[in-house]
Order: C-alpha cells, then sequence, then structure tokens
C-alpha cells in the first residue's frame, strides 16, 4: 500500500463515513426523543435515490400515491377525531392545507417534465414528496402507542421496515438505478483524482450537522426536542407537546434519509433494498456513541466507514463481517462503564 | 360449530375430489417474485400466461406461487404444490441456492423440476437425485469457454476476476480456474463484494495494482455495474468481460460510457436482429413481442429460461400421456424420461439436446460473443 492508494481508500471512506454519520444522528435524535430505534430510515434513503433516479429518467415517481394514501388516510382520521369531539376550525384548515399540499405536489410531478428540469428542483421535489412521509409514519404507527414499551415499539418499527421494503419493490421495481453527478468536474490533488461529488456529499454533511448543531442549540424548536430526550414528562408539564416532538423528529429523520440518498445516488448503484446495510452502518456509529452522545455516534460513524474502506481492501470478502464486528468490544466497553439503569421495562 | 364441521366436511371433500375431477396436466411454478432476487423472479412470473396451455390435447394449467427469494419457503412451495396440488411437474424456483434445497423433496416425490437458474451445480455431478433436475439456462462453463476462447485469441495473459460473494460468483471463480490454466493464461487477482454495496474502492484498487490485461466480472443483474464504472473511474484501461448473468438492458441504461467495449457471451436474445434466421430466433422474436404486448416492456432473459421450460414440457408430454393419466405417479416418471430424451429441440436460449448425462443440453448454438457499441448490444465479429 502506498500513498496514493491510501488516499483514495481515505477519500471513500470519509464519502461513506459522512452518510453514516448522517444517518447515526438521525438514529440518535429519534431515539432520544421518542425511544424508537427507527429501523426503517434506511428505505428514507433508498426512497430518496430511487424517486431522484425515476425523475431522471422521465418518468413520475410512483411514491406520489403512497404520498397522498398516507395524507388520504391521515386526513381520514383527523376529521374522525373531529368528528367524535367537536369541529375545531383551525384543525380542519390543516386538514385541508395536508390535501391541498398532496394535490399541489402531484399535479407538479405530473405536469413538468421531470428529466428536464434543473437537478435542484428535482432535488427539491423529491424531498417535498418523502419528508412528509415521516411524520404521517409517526401519527399512524407510533402516536397511538408513545407510551408502550420500547421494545414494543422497536418491534413496530421493525414491522414498518420490512412493509416499507415490500412498498419500494412494487414502487421501484426490483432493477438498481443510478443518478447524475451533482457536477461533472474532478479535481486533482497531487496524484489522486478526487471526484467532485466525493466533495459534495462531504461538505453537504458537514453543512447539515453544523445546521444541526445551530437549529439544537440556538432555536427555541431545538430546545424543545432537547427538552424532550432530556425528560419526557419534565418537558411535558413544561407544555411542550410529545406528539410536535415525535412528528418533528420524524420530518427531521426522513429529510436527512432522503438527502443521504440524493447524495450518494451518482455514487453507487442503489437498490429497494440497500437501506437497511446503509442504516445499519449509521447504527453502528451510534451504538459507539451509546446512543446519547452526538459527537462520538458522528466519530464513530466516520471510523465505520474508514474500516470499511480499508477491510474492502485488504479482505474484500471479510468486509461486513469486519465492520459489524466492532460493535461487540463497543458494547462489552460500553456495558463495563455503564451504571445499569432499568429504564421502563 | 356445525357451520364449521360443514365447512371442514366440503374442504375435505374437494380436497379428496380435486385429482378425479380435474384431469387437467398441472404444473407448478415457484419463483421468487419478491425478496433480494426478484429481479429474477419477476419476469419468470409474468412470462407464465405465456406458456403453453395444452399439450398431447390435454389442458395445461399452472400453479403459481411466490417463495420470496428465501429457499425456506421454497421448500414449503414446492411440498404443498407436491403433497396438495399433486403437480405433474414443477418449473422453478429462481435461485441458486433456493434451487439446491428442493432438489431431495422433487427426486422423493418423484417430480421432474425443470430449474431456470444459473449454476450447474443442480444437475452436475449427475446423482440418483438429480435425474429428476432439468436445467434451462446455459452452464457457466459453455459461456465460459466462449470468452476465454476469445481471451486467448485476442492475446490475453493476465486477468483479475471480480465476483459476487454468493453461489454464482464463486462458480464462475471454479470455472474460470480451470479453463485459464489450460489455455496458459494468469488469475493475478481474485476479488470479492455484496451485491448491496455502495463502493468498491478496495477491490478495483488492488485489481489495478496487479495490472491485468483483462478483467472479467461474474454477477447477475445491475450488481455487475459497479465494479465496471469503478476500475473505469480508478483509469483501467484494459478489456473488461462480463459473463451472461449482465445480459440486460439495466446494464446498458446504469452502465452509459463506462460500459462501452464490454464482451460478453449469452443467448442470442440480445442481438436477434443480427444472428442469421433459426428456428431459435423465431420462438424468441415471437416471445419478445408477445411479452411487450403485455407487460409494455422487453423481457429480460430470465423470463425466457421459464419459457423454455414450458416448452420443454409441452415436447415431452405427449410421449408421457401414452405410459399414464397426469396426476399419476407412472405420468410423471415417464414424463422425466421423455424429457431426458429431449432431441434437437429448439427454444429461445439454443437447442436442447438432453442426454442421461447432461440435463441441461446446450451446445454452442446456446450462446454467441456480444460486445456494446454505442450503448447498443452488438454481435461481436
Amino acid at each position: 500500500m502506498n500513498f496514493q492508494i491510501a488516499t483514495l481508500l481515505g477519500q471513500d471512506g470519509l464519502t461513506n463515513g459522512a452518510i453514516y454519520a448522517l444517518l447515526a444522528l438521525s438514529i440518535l435524535l429519534v431515539f432520544t426523543v421518542t425511544r424508537i430505534l427507527l429501523i426503517p430510515l434506511g428505505e428514507f434513503v433508498t426512497f430518496g435515490a430511487l424517486t431522484m433516479a425515476a425523475m431522471q429518467m422521465g418518468k413520475t415517481p410512483k411514491l406520489e400515491w403512497l404520498l397522498l394514501g398516507l395524507v388520504l388516510i391521515d386526513c381520514a382520521l383527523d376529521i374522525y377525531q373531529q368528528i367524535k369531539r367537536h369541529i375545531d376550525r383551525n384543525k380542519m384548515k390543516m386538514v385541508a392545507l395536508k390535501l391541498g399540499y398532496a394535490v399541489i405536489i402531484i399535479a407538479l410531478l405530473n405536469n413538468l417534465s421531470l428529466s428536464e428540469i434543473p437537478m435542484i428542483a428535482q432535488i427539491a421535489l423529491t424531498l417535498c414528496l418523502i419528508v412528509p412521509i415521516g411524520p404521517i409514519i409517526y401519527r399512524l404507527f407510533f402516536q397511538p402507542l408513545a407510551d408502550a414499551p420500547a421494545l414494543v415499539l422497536l418491534i413496530v418499527s421493525i414491522a414498518l421496515h420490512v412493509t416499507m421494503v415490500g412498498v419500494g419493490l412494487l414502487l421501484f421495481g426490483p432493477e438498481g438505478a443510478r443518478t447524475q453527478p451533482f457536477s461533472d468536474t474532478g479535481f486533482r490533488l497531487g496524484a489522486v483524482l478526487l471526484k467532485s461529488q466525493t466533495l459534495w456529499v462531504i461538505l453537504v454533511s458537514i453543512f447539515l450537522i453544523v445546521a444541526l448543531f445551530i437549529a439544537f442549540e440556538r432555536t427555541l424548536y431545538g430546545k424543545a426536542l432537547r427538552a424532550t430526550a432530556v425528560n419526557r414528562m419534565g418537558a411535558r408539564l413544561q407544555g411542550i407537546s410529545p406528539i410536535f416532538a415525535g412528528k418533528a423528529t420524524f420530518a427531521l429523520a426522513a429529510f436527512i434519509g432522503s438527502a443521504s440518498g440524493i447524495l450518494i445516488a451518482p455514487i453507487t448503484t442503489l437498490y429497494y433494498d440497500s437501506g437497511f446495510i446503509i442504516s445499519l452502518k449509521g447504527f453502528v456509529g451510534a451504538i459507539i456513541g451509546g446512543l446519547v452522545s452526538y459527537p462520538i455516534a458522528a466519530i464513530g460513524a466516520v471510523a465505520v466507514g474508514m474500516i470499511e474502506a480499508f477491510s474492502m481492501f485488504w479482505a474484500s470478502n471479510y468486509k461486513e463481517i469486519i465492520v459489524f464486528t466492532l460493535i461487540i468490544p463497543f458494547l462489552i466497553w460500553r456495558s463495563m462503564n455503564s451504571h445499569n439503569v432499568e429504564d421502563d421495562e | 360449530m356445525t357451520s364449521k364441521k360443514v365447512i371442514s366436511a366440503l374442504l375435505l371433500s374437494s380436497s379428496l375430489l380435486t385429482p378425479l375431477a380435474n384431469a387437467d396436466i398441472k404444473i407448478g411454478v415457484v419463483s421468487s417474485t419478491t425478496g433480494p432476487i426478484a429481479l429474477v423472479g419477476i419476469p419468470q412470473k409474468n412470462t407464465i400466461p405465456l406458456l403453453p396451455t395444452s399439450a398431447g390435447g390435454e389442458k395445461i394449467t399452472y400453479i403459481s406461487l411466490d417463495d420470496g427469494s428465501d429457499p425456506t419457503a421454497t421448500v414449503k412451495a414446492f411440498k404443498k404444490l407436491i403433497d396438495e396440488e399433486h403437480v405433474d411437474a414443477i418449473i422453478g424456483p429462481s435461485g441458486s441456492g433456493n434451487a439446491m434445497g428442493v432438489i431431495q423433496f422433487a427426486a422423493e416425490s418423484g417430480t421432474p423440476m425443470l430449474a431456470p437458474v444459473g449454476t450447474a451445480a443442480v444437475v452436475l455431478p449427475m446423482t440418483e437425485q438429480k435425474k429428476w433436475v432439468f436445467k434451462t439456462t446455459q452452464n457457466d462453463d459453455l459461456i465460459a469457454k466462449a470468452l476465454v476462447e476469445q481471451m486467448k485469441a485476442t492475446g490475453i495473459k493476465t486477468i483479475g476476476l471480480i465476483g459476487t460473494a454468493d453461489p454464482y460468483g464463486e462458480n464462475w471463480a471454479k470455472v474460470m480456474k480451470d479453463l485459464t490454466q489450460k489455455a496458459g493464461i494468469q488469475i493475478v487477482a481474485n476479488e470479492q463484494f455484496q451485491r448491496q454495496d455502495t463502493s468498491m474502492t478496495g477491490q478495483g484498487l488492488k485489481i489495478l495494482m496487479a495490472n491485468p490485461d483483462a478483467v472479467l466480472i461474474a454477477a447477475p443483474g445491475s450488481s455487475s455495474v459497479m465494479p465496471q464504472t469503478t476500475l473505469k473511474d480508478q483509469g483501467y484501461s484494459g478489456k473488461i468481460y462480463q459473463t451472461h448473468g449482465a445480459a440486460l438492458d439495466p446494464f446498458l441504461r446504469l452502465g452509459g460510457k463506462a460500459v462501452e467495449g464490454t464482451i460478453l457471451a449469452a443467448s442470442s436474445m440480445l442481438v436477434l436482429d443480427e444472428v442469421p434466421d433459426s428456428p431459435s430466433k423465431e420462438i424468441a422474436t415471437k416471445y419478445i413481442a408477445d411479452y411487450k404486448k403485455l407487460y409494455g416492456e422487453a423481457p429480460a432473459t430470465f423470463g425466457a429460461n421459464v419459457l423454455d421450460a414450458g416448452l420443454l414440457l409441452e415436447n415431452a408430454i405427449p410421449s408421457a400421456l401414452k405410459s399414464g393419466k397426469p396426476g399419476s405417479a407412472e405420468f410423471r416418471s415417464a414424463l422425466r424420461d421423455a424429457l431426458e430424451k429431449t432431441k434437437e429441440m429448439p427454444a429461445t436460449q439454443g437447442v436442447y439436446n438432453m442426454t442421461a448425462e447432461d440435463h441441461s443440453g446446450f451446445d454452442e448454438r446456446g450462446r454467441v460473443l456480444i460486445t456494446v457499441k454505442n450503448g447498443k448490444w452488438t454481435l461481436l465479429k
């Protein structure tokens, strides 16, 4: 191994690591605020990538029907609850807004020539399509059992993952897809060619991480989410709605997931079922951070990416084993260092 | 309570009556329309409506089951078809691993099994159990021979291998080891990857360091694209060979400029317009046209493998009918014997000549050398 190979592998590891870091952060965020381990996060990654790919092929992404279906169920439930209690004008307005949003998005998707609009518009449309699915999923599947034990939430989460993989197969088909890179140029750094997409991934990841940090440190909403993460009951007594907190974190997770998918789609072929392995590696990062510490989780996720890249070079057939075995020493170390607090079981 | 009894009585009587009341020939089809190999299974299931509907004056009914790419589910599906539906033959399953697991059940019950799978291990080496299995795809070594001959003719001395870490890639590595040794070609690098891997930089670099004259990528479906784009990005300038696993249109779409000039050997289905007229060409052209009419897109080769299984059965059924009634063990056994005697039968993939030893039955008419030129499959001349 010489310097050039080491830089190439390092660059590769850093790119993947940046994505794993983003996913690790959203897994952590969702877990601390709602106690849900978000297994379906990987599906948001593939949905984002495959929707983008469908648009670039000039097809209307079928995901619009999933959005429409979920919005309709959501609104029907809203209206049902309104009728059962009392009609609240503001809430009815919200229902109309949600329906209107879905209709506008679908109208846009069907009337624009998707493959010709600028890439930034494609990205915006993809995000507009996928991000609302996050909070609706929270509302439909997790909100009714928000106080259930963490184990129940985990099981629902797994069920949701399996369902979403199946939906992915229905909507996108079994073929893998790839998208065009954001820009075609490459940069030469000494003897090493840096692909511009790699820089995009790293820059956008850093930007998102910094933006998240600022949002959580400086804004009221961010502070509310942090308060919920620290103490759910305490936050509730301060007037922070746990429903809002849940929906907000799911929206953020859906956003980060689909953004990650859009970022890596030009580098790699993604299939409808690729998401799980990707998010699992983010999960390893989150575990390294003990499911509490954001900076350690991010560093851990980058380390996972690096180890993956180098083990791919040394022993390509044992790559996954090496990466996932990594979790064991950390679990042992964590369990030796932590005081065992029985949470809610 | 009574209603339950009535229902169970009805169910019981209906299950007893079925084999008698229904003298049609029953064929089970097991495909993986969901799960990791759905890519293979979906065109196979889509082909069922195009299969022959009668043979030897008897109506054929098809019973289709999905195994979700899961070998355990394949076993369940086979048992259901054999024990409950009393099928006369089974077409499927889609995956190589899935097929290996059900051979014993097909053999125990004496049901012919026509496997449209890639690996030659289902029919080779021939055993007492594998006598019941027929394979409707070209054996890897038939395709590999064509590639190695081409390599030898163009003066290639060293090659690198990149394969998937599954039975497909592993069998190719094995086949190539034998063939290259004979041809005096040296394998200087052998790397593996997983279908879902998001990056192949490491494997690519290893190949680059070994700097072989050519690289062979052995991966099924669209997973064959990423090794090639990675190598091109890293500046590899040698020839790149692919296996028949890559012979699908998404390969061209996903690969774009990076797959230009790739050489592969596969059935003539991809370059039908350029091959000379033959009965196979006629059948394949008709199949593609019918499939397009039904689904609006051209079928992947995997679907044609199922069609061939149907044609083999259609060809064998008339002589088997002489020995027994559909649904009986005698009929199934006679069907197996008749399948083994298939001679010079043209189908989409080539011409079948089965023998007691060769249950795949292809010769060099089953494959052509293809290259990618201007983003299209072209016959290599």
